[in-house]
């Protein structure tokens, strides 16, 4: 079933009884020829492109609950594409492309808005550092605009530019950066693959991979052993636990990031704004929240949830950057479990086992990365080769020395 | 409407306030919703989506519809709920989310397209033409969206964080939650009560009970004043335990002055952080209502919300009121209001059993199917054996039974349990380690049952404390048993409300699973049921029983959403009080701060460091001017400037040298007494964590020095290195940093300079180090330099420090040189090459600096075996150069190098730009940077490109030495 | 959260800088194969339940601290000194 302005209009008018299910809800098959673990955003979109782009429909995606319910629906929603690196800049570049065509593709409305990401600055030496991201940017094809105080003050009046711990010098402006509904994205997703016939299998957790003789042929789950000569781990936060069951130890550490969430305002805040001397970031939903967060509560976890020094850390930056959101209240805070891995840079590789693939360590920028994420991992499943905007993803680029760090931090899984 | 004799409001102190532009009275005491319904305000909010008018639906935070703007003098406060706003004089308040006005709203319009606007139907439209949702689509969607408005301004008001310890954290003060505080108090436990009300109590002072053949009230008195007696009780009002956190940790948030006209020095809110050894959860429950047509009505009200009304406050919404239950806890009202003199029209109990009620009509089996009176309720209609019936009444009471307030025993991760016999989810057990539950929160809903609860988890938590608690009687109170017959929604056709707040009715939620949004999760966030500021508190279980119902599941199967912290909402102000401006962060003054200030340098943070840019000169009108001035004075006599913000650590015993061996690349353990070395440090992964000097004092006294950035981080490392790796080793270090100040002295006349300083020429080699006495006082002379001139640090003791600092100024300017700041001191170390954090970023290796030859071959270091690795050196990793334009154009740090005609993308930049400065030694704007393979490459012309900032300009490739590439003048 | 420290007894989570797992203990000797620098550096156990990590007391006594601790539930079931109980006392 087709959405659209005038479809809402035609079942308005007759009581809204004949939307369809936005997806099936099957048994699962003794046989695929391939199995996706995991029904979050990137499990999702591996298989939209593994049908889209390489014509193969008979996969399953196993979900041990909902579909959407890791860190798809549980993030603060940006979408950008401003990274430096080689390696990284290429491939985030290549998902905002397709982001800007998600709906139409999906033919579903993620919201995905466009409203300019503001990477404030503090001092002379962050000015060149977000200078030198800001021309990398732009080399790779994307946008970038560097802001005076005075530029920043154009557009965010109301940050204090007068008592802040911390003088704002500037702000490097992401114009086609912004934010996008993050559960929609999961629905999205989930109906158009499950309209290209692809079995979307809830509540089915995988309690084994089976191999033989060095080579993936499927795994066991809560709901029936499942054939598969191809078999993709896309499970990003439990992604230690899973690849374990294929004897694999991963570079990735689980850690915690909080998010809030205010009451419903009406618009405010216009757009993303990013505070990295206070490791705040935040933006207005479409609904009125005001959506923010900060850093890792930096001690590995798995607990979805945070301790009250960092809640009180972020909150203490947003009332040094803009006072003016004090009176707003937070209705809601959450967290994530990230896949930390220890140069801050995602892995779509191969693993040592024939056909068993990994998609994993995409430490707290995964939700931008979705649409290219899925597109890189279903060329690497169809093809065997590493599609090229992903090709330094690799697993090994650790032991190698080839890393990507764009923090600078170093080999410590929780300061990227 | 206000009813004379009732309520716990003073009616000796009147109070005025505004709503919506209109002046009305009430009482100390009232909320501004009883003070409201006092005045016989029906409507005082707009829904979200539908804009319906509607009106006060209960007595507390979980209050969907009455929230409000408060304004003040100087700010608006959006979202506050007129339930829990305490009146006070001069209170002024104001409707939200409608456009002009509350009784004419615009976007009502939107209730008439509601069959248009079901669950979830923006995901299937406006997404045609693309650029139209940025442009069209969602400006309309935010502005008819959000709630209240803040004003823009800075939030000026005052707010405070404390710590609270205790042995036992109550939480709720009513029946329940006084026992457990009473009998834990009088064991001698230190106990804090928090309640979220003004007035402790909590049903105790709404529903007209007994304790002890008094009225409860007369209880609550008595127990609250033998608590105000004992030192070991900490009574908090006001008071709202927001969120549980891991180890007995708690977030409270205490409404210190919003409940009164705004006053100098009074904090809005403070937000506590509680540290309890035990805990009791007594949080009582939550009615939850009936979903019917159109029972969305302003006029239609929780009957326990009608109850608190009647009883605390001595207002009733309506003279004639009909109540809809399925269970018996509205009957105690009913009699209250008749007996107040309010006509009960009749009690509606879907239960074809209910019991008979003395006095009152009572329609057994009856439902209600609508509710009509779009400002306010005139009419409902109902249905009882298959007849349909209309009653006139101006307020309707509702009751579906009671939710256990559970939510705080979920913050870490417990599920609650689902009874069959309460119709409820009652709290999993031990889900908060220390944690006890009593009273209704437990399930346990009779007042017996409340005050038995509460003293048997004192109790419990004495002993677990290592406490024996006192024998206590319990004081005699009612134990009705409760009997409900679970029902959610009545069938019928309109829109039936379950979620008022974010307009969610029965028909989105079945929509949602017809859409096969069936997991409870799912059906939340494509309906937003329960994602309103009220969170969901009165319409969770029952969405989700209706979702049950939709998809053939149990209530127990299909579960519940998982509650998270704040319980309710707190101000971001409250969370992050502390946090203005300069509050943020510590802020690190140089001894020579004031002196700095006063010659008119402008101070710059470094760090938390705050450093002099430059110190400008009369007739100067730029920082460029006075720069290039500075450096000049430095290369051609002498310049001072404070470098004590560089880390000092202090290291001595008879492995230290060993121990500097393991963490510095180079050799240590071979140099002199007397003598600096510079060393390299990198991390365990390879890269290079910082460099700087250090200097061996003594046999077994180092001193090491840090770069500004990295002092913390290197202390840090050392611990670990030592308390990890050197077991046995006899080795210890402090940081010294705010023990000295330390000022470098660079150029020709340092040397003259030093010595009229300390009186005698200072006899020092090039990286040489020695006591010295600086006019009586006992410092330390290193002979270093960051310059490349002839250089000296000479350190005092701190205390010292200001003292020298003018000294040395005096007698620099005496001799023609004087102070430079921290932007000549970059253009000093660029011209001399000499790296910084700009240069060491956290990615670059020894190899890439041209320093791997400082790995020794000789032994281990940290980080050695990782800076191995294949990708760690070669000639793909960009490497350290220096540039210098061709013409003399300005170039800019942050740019990318290009070969001459290759295109300006990605796949061709071989390099950026680090650090660049003007250098008037060498009239010349110079660069250091990274280029691809670059040290092969010197003499080359690259191209520098800043497409952000316009610039594009050849230049040579160089050395990154551009001044005394031979080092002549440090040695002289 | 709270650890209690060998030497100041418990103290809020915020005193303490947390480092990773344990592993990072447990350094390669000199000239060690790179596969076993990879796996001290990188490679990570990372479990769903009781795991041994390094805590630094770094607004207390500066003891590095190997903590051992539920990562599902965050509960605390041991604290110990790396240098050693003997090397602790020491310092302090």
């Amino acid at each position: 079933m087709r959405y659209s302005g005038f479809r809402v209009i035609a079942q308005g008018l007759f009581g809204n009884t004949g939307w369809k299910p936005a997806w099936r809800d099957p048994a699962p098959k003794a046989e695929y020829d391939a199995v996706i673990i995991g029904g979050g955003g990137h499990g999702l979109s591996t298989a939209y492109y593994l049908a889209k782009n390489h014509g193969l429909t008979n996969i399953a995606v196993l979900e041990k609950g909902y579909l959407g319910s890791g860190n798809i629906g549980r993030n603060t929603t940006i979408v950008r594409a401003n990274y430096f690196l080689p390696g990284n800049s290429e491939f985030y570049s290549h998902s905002l492309k397709l982001w800007e065509g998600l709906e139409a593709d999906l033919n579903y409305n993620v919201m995905h808005s466009q409203r300019g990401l503001i990477n404030l600055f503090h001092s002379d030496g962050q000015r060149d550092a977000f200078a030198r991201r800001g021309n990398a940017m732009i080399n790779q094809g994307d946008d970038a605009v560097l802001l005076d105080r005075e530029g920043v003050r154009e557009l965010l009046p109301y940050l204090d530019f007068d008592n802040t711990r911390f003088p704002i010098y500037g702000g490097l402006l992401h114009p086609r950066g912004g934010t996008a509904r993050h559960d929609a994205v999961a629905w999205g997703y989930a109906r158009a693959v499950d309209r290209r016939g692809v079995d979307l299998i809830q509540n089915c957790e995988v309690t084994g991979i089976d191999i033989e003789n060095g080579r993936v042929t499927g795994v066991q789950t809560t709901r029936g052993a499942i054939r598969a000569r191809k078999v993709g781990m896309v499970v990003a936060g439990r992604s230690g636990q899973v690849a374990a069951m294929a004897g694999l130890r991963l570079p990735i550490e689980s850690h915690i990031l909080q998010a809030f969430v205010t009451e419903g305002l009406k618009p405010v805040i216009d757009h993303v704004i990013s505070f990295g001397m206070g490791h705040f970031y935040i933006s207005q939903s479409d609904k009125g929240g005001l959506v923010f967060g900060g850093d890792l509560d930096f001690y590995a976890s798995y607990a979805s949830r945070g301790n009250l020094p960092m809640v009180e850390h972020v909150m203490e930056a947003g009332m040094t950057l803009m006072p003016m959101i004090g009176r707003a209240r937070v209705l809601r805070s959450w967290g994530g479990i990230m896949d930390m891995t220890p140069d801050g840079s995602p892995i779509i590789d191969r693993t040592p086992v024939d056909g068993l693939f990994i998609d994993a360590g995409w430490n707290y920028g995964g939700f931008k990365a979705v649409p290219a994420s899925g597109y890189c991992m279903a060329h690497l499943m169809a093809t065997g080769e590493s599609h090229p905007v992903a090709a330094r993803f690799r697993l090994n680029r650790f032991a190698t020395g080839h890393l990507l760090d764009e923090e600078g931090t170093g080999s410590q899984h929780n300061l990227h | 409407m206000r009813i004379d004799g009732k309520g716990r409001i003073d009616r000796t102190r009147p109070v005025t306030f505004r709503f919506d532009g209109r002046s009305y009275a009430g009482y100390r005491g009232d909320t501004l919703a009883s003070a409201l319904i006092a005045n016989d305000v029906r409507v005082v909010g707009r829904s979200f989506k539908y804009h319906r008018p509607r009106g006060i639906l209960t007595a507390g935070p979980e209050e969907p519809n009455a929230l409000v703007e408060v304004v003040g003098p100087a700010n608006q406060t959006p979202n506050t709920r007129a339930t829990v706003q305490e009146l006070f004089e001069g209170l002024v308040a104001r409707s939200q989310n409608r456009w002009p006005s509350l009784g004419f709203d615009l976007l009502e319009v939107n209730d008439l397209a509601a069959p248009f606007l079901s669950a979830g139907f923006y995901y299937k439209t406006f997404m045609w033409p693309r650029r139209f949702w940025e442009g069209l689509y969602e400006p309309l969607i935010r502005r008819a969206a959000g709630l209240g408005r803040l004003s823009g301004k800075h939030d000026e008001g005052l707010y405070e964080k404390a710590w609270a310890h205790c042995d036992l954290l109550v939480i709720g003060a009513g029946p329940a939650g006084l026992m457990a505080a009473l009998v834990a108090a009088r064991a001698g436990a230190d106990v804090i009560l928090c309640d979220e009300s003004a007035e402790p109590g909590g049903r105790l002072l709404a529903d007209e009970g007994m304790i002890d053949g008094a009225p409860a009230a007369e209880w609550v008195a008595r127990v609250l004043a033998e608590l105000a007696d004992l030192p070991n009780v900490r009574l908090m009002r006001r008071t709202t335990v927001t969120g549980v956190y891991d180890d007995s940790t708690f977030g409270a948030l205490e409404r210190v002055g919003l409940h009164r006209s705004p006053r100098p020095n009074l904090p809005r809110e403070c937000f506590w952080r509680i540290v309890a050894k035990r805990s009791v959860l007594a949080a009582g429950a939550l009615e939850r209502g009936i979903a019917f047509q159109d029972n969305d009505r302003p006029g239609v009200m929780m009957a326990s919300a009608l109850a608190t009304y009647l009883n605390r406050y001595g207002v009733v919404p309506g003279k004639r009121v009909a109540l809809f239950a399925n269970n018996d806890s509205v009957r105690a009202t009913a009699r209250s209001l008749m007996a107040a003199g309010v006509e009960v029209a009749a009690i509606l109990d879907s239960r074809p059993d209910a019991p008979d009620e003395p006095g009152i009509v009572v329609h057994k089996g009856a439902v209600v199917q609508r509710a009509r009176g779009r400002m306010g309720l005139r009419e409902i209609s109902f249905t009882k054996d298959g007849r349909a019936q209309r009653l006139e009444v101006e307020c309707l009471g509702l009751s579906g039974g009671w939710n256990p307030s559970v939510h705080l025993t979920c913050h870490l991760n417990g599920r609650p349990r689902w009874s069959e016999d309460l119709a409820a989810f009652v709290p999993m057990e031990g889900a908060v380690p220390g944690m006890l539950v009593a009273g209704a929160a437990g399930g346990s809903f009779s007042t017996h049952g409340c005050l038995a609860s509460g003293a048997e988890a004192a109790r419990a938590s004495l002993e677990a404390l290592g406490r024996a608690a006192g024998a206590v009687e319990l004081p005699r109170a009612e134990d009705a048993p409760y009997v409900i017959a679970p029902l959610w929604a009545v069938a019928g056709k309109g829109r039936a409300w379950l979620d008022f707040a974010n307009d969610v009715t029965v028909k989105d939620v079945a929509l949602a699973a017809q859409e096969g949004f069936r997991s409870v999760e799912h059906m939340k966030r494509y309906t937003t049921q329960g994602m309103a500021p009220d969170q969901g508190k009165s319409s969770n279980v029952a969405a989700l029983a209706v979702l049950a119902d939709a998809t053939g599941r149990g209530i127990a199967e299909t579960g519940t959403t998982t509650f998270r912290p704040p319980y309710t909402p707190v101000s971001i102000a409250a969370m992050g009080a502390g946090g203005r401006g300069a509050g943020f962060a510590p802020q690190r003054f140089l001894t020579s701060d004031q002196a700095s200030r006063d010659r008119g340098a402008p101070m710059v943070e470094a760090g938390l460091w705050y450093r002099p840019s430059y110190f400008p000169k009369p007739g100067e009108t730029t920082w460029r001017e006075a720069c290039d001035r500075e450096v000049r004075m430095v290369r051609e006599s002498v310049g001072v400037t404070d470098v004590s913000t560089l880390g000092k650590i202090d290291i001595q015993g008879p492995d230290a040298a060993r121990f500097l061996d393991l963490v510095y690349t180079n050799t240590f353990s071979t140099l002199p007494v007397g003598k600096v070395r510079y060393g390299l440090m990198l991390r365990e992964d390879g890269h290079v964590l910082d460099d700087g000097t250090c200097a061996r004092l003594g046999d077994q006294h180092w001193l090491m020095t840090t770069t500004t950035a990295a002092a913390g981080l290197v202390m840090r490392h050392l611990d670990f290195v030592s308390q990890a790796f050197c077991a046995g080793w006899q080795v210890r270090f402090a940081s010294v940093t705010e023990g000295w100040a330390q000022f470098a002295i660079a150029g020709p006349k340092a040397r003259a300079l030093v010595a009229s300083a300390l009186g005698h020429a200072p006899d020092l080699p090039f990286m040489g180090c020695a006591p010295v006495t600086v006019q009586g006082v006992a410092g330390r002379l290193f002979r270093i330099s960051f310059s490349g001139e002839e250089g000296y640090e000479l350190a005092v003791p701190t205390r010292y420090g200001e003292a020298l600092f003018r000294d040395l100024t005096a007698r620099a300017e005496t001799m023609g040189g004087g102070l430079y700041g921290m932007e000549a001191l970059n253009v000093l170390r660029i011209e001399k090459g000499f790296i910084t954090h700009a240069e060491i970023h956290g990615r670059i290796t020894a190899f890439d600096i041209g320093m791997e030859k400082m790995v020794s071959a000789k032994k281990d270091c940290i980080g050695k075996a990782a800076a191995a690795r294949p990708g760690m050196t070669g000639p793909a990793r960009a490497q350290l150069v220096g540039l210098k334009p061709l013409t003399d154009s300005v170039i800019t740090a942050g740019a990318h190098l290009f070969a001459q005609g290759v295109d300006l993308v990605r796949e061709q930049s071989a390099g950026y730009v680090t650090s660049v400065g003007y250098s008037p030694t060498l009239h010349s704007h110079l660069a250091l940077a990274f280029l691809d393979n670059g040290r092969a490459r010197h003499g080359e012309t690259v191209r520098l490109v800043d497409r952000l900032r316009g610039v594009d300009v050849l230049c040579t490739v160089t050395d990154p030495v551009f001044h005394d590439p031979k080092g002549e003048k440090l040695r002289a | 959260m709270r650890l209690t420290c060998p030497l100041c007894g418990p103290r809020d989570r915020r005193e303490f800088y947390y480092y990773g797992a344990a592993d990072y203990l447990a350094r390669p000797a000199e000239g060690a194969p790179p596969e076993a620098w990879d796996d001290y550096l990188h490679l990570r156990d990372n479990p769903a339940g009781v795991t041994q990590d390094l805590w630094y007391h770094e607004q207390g006594c500066c003891s590095w601290l190997k903590v051992t601790r539920n990562t599902v539930t965050h509960e605390i079931l041991a604290v110990e000194s790396v240098a050693g109980a003997d090397a602790a006392e020491g310092r302090a």
